[in-house]
């Protein structure tokens, strides 16, 4: 069980901290100056999460792997994100598209985490949710913004949309790790979540005046460590200060 | 300014805790005021500034004119009598 559970904790964390890493990719390149203070934020807020996830997988794995060694010394078939967080920045819209379909997941993944029996999940949970929300609203808001706002924007919003929806199921991805934590109350199912996570895209879309594409193509593949080229790329910056001075602490 | 349509400014005045006024902090730019409520939260209450804001559009201002201060604020200054200061307050009163 532990093992699974060390699993699971590290899929949290790890969509926390690889979403982190690439919202702060944008620090001092913002569209504006409150907007690139707003996605700076929410950034470390997420990186906040990783390290309290990241210091819980490293206790329930008890191998000497601290929290640090767990981020910054994987491989990437290690990482257990799902391929949406790992998905480059592109323009702003692709960018708040991205977190916005991870802020409605998050949101109601976290509210149903916090009443896990597990304690250290539910208080992380807990504790997360509030940013979480925050993120959501910000998120959806853009989305409306962009989505109602220009016919330039529109189209950008749109086609982000389109290209990122592939991804979310990846989100939803479940298999015996999961399934064993769930009939023990540990995990949430996504059954709810999955519901909850539909209404609220489609009604902001809605108000956006955007849908969904057409085509259901998904992918999946992150949750067993099969990520998208980007990945790698990803891990070379944030991993290289480590890599090239191992144990070097600031 | 070249002539690319910019937000307007907002000011913001954040209300440091329960009981206190709200205090001018600074300003910012945003095309509405949810927006300029948001961003103030995350420009000006990012080290636990605040329990409130308020934000009001800088065009909605009027300030005082400063050709005018002499006329407008000098005459107070000979006002000494507007000041509490001819009492005298017992030793064992603190804080006054």
């Amino acid at each position: 069980m532990n093992n699974k559970l060390f699993e699971y904790t590290l899929r949290i964390a790890d969509d926390s901290l690889i979403l982190g890493q690439r919202l702060s990719e944008l620090c001092g390149h913002g569209p504006i100056l409150e907007e690139d203070i707003a996605l700076t934020n929410i950034s470390l807020d997420l990186i906040g999460q990783a390290t309290n996830l990241l210091e819980y997988a490293a206790s329930i794995e008890n191998k000497q792997r601290d929290a640090d060694k767990l981020a910054f010394l994987r491989v990437d078939k290690e990482y257990k994100n799902s391929l949406l967080v790992e998905q480059p920045n592109g323009d702003f819209g692709s960018t708040i598209v991205r977190q916005f379909l991870f802020d409605s997941f998050r949101r109601p993944f976290f509210e149903a985490l916090a009443s896990s029996t597990d304690e250290s999940l539910a208080a992380i949970a807990k504790k997360s949710l509030k940013e979480t929300k925050y993120h959501l609203k910000h998120s959806s808001e853009w989305v409306i913004r962009l989505g109602d706002g220009t016919s330039e924007s529109h189209q950008r919003v749109q086609k982000s949309i389109d290209v990122l929806w592939r991804y979310h199921s990846d989100l939803f991805y479940e298999d015996e790790v999961d399934l064993a934590l769930v009939s023990e109350n540990i995990a949430p199912s996504f059954k709810e979540i999955k519901k909850e996570f539909n209404q609220h895209v489609l009604a902001v879309l809605e108000e956006a005046t955007l849908k969904l594409p057409d085509n259901n193509w998904e992918f999946t593949g992150g949750r067993k460590g099969m990520h998208s080229e980007h990945l790698g790329h990803l891990l070379a910056e944030m991993q290289y200060m480590q890599r090239a001075y191992p144990n070097m602490e600031w | 300014m070249s002539n690319k349509k910019e937000w307007p400014l907002w000011e913001v005045f954040i209300r440091g805790k329960q009981g206190l006024n709200h205090k001018h902090v600074g300003s910012l730019r945003a095309s509405d005021y949810k927006m300029a409520v948001d961003n103030a939260r995350d420009v000006y209450t990012r080290r636990s500034e605040g329990v409130s804001i308020w934000v009001v559009e800088s065009s909605n201002l009027y300030a005082s004119d400063p050709d005018e201060a002499a006329s407008f604020f000098e005459p107070a200054d000979s006002k000494i009598y507007r000041h509490p200061t001819f009492y005298d307050v017992p030793d064992d009163i603190s804080h006054m």
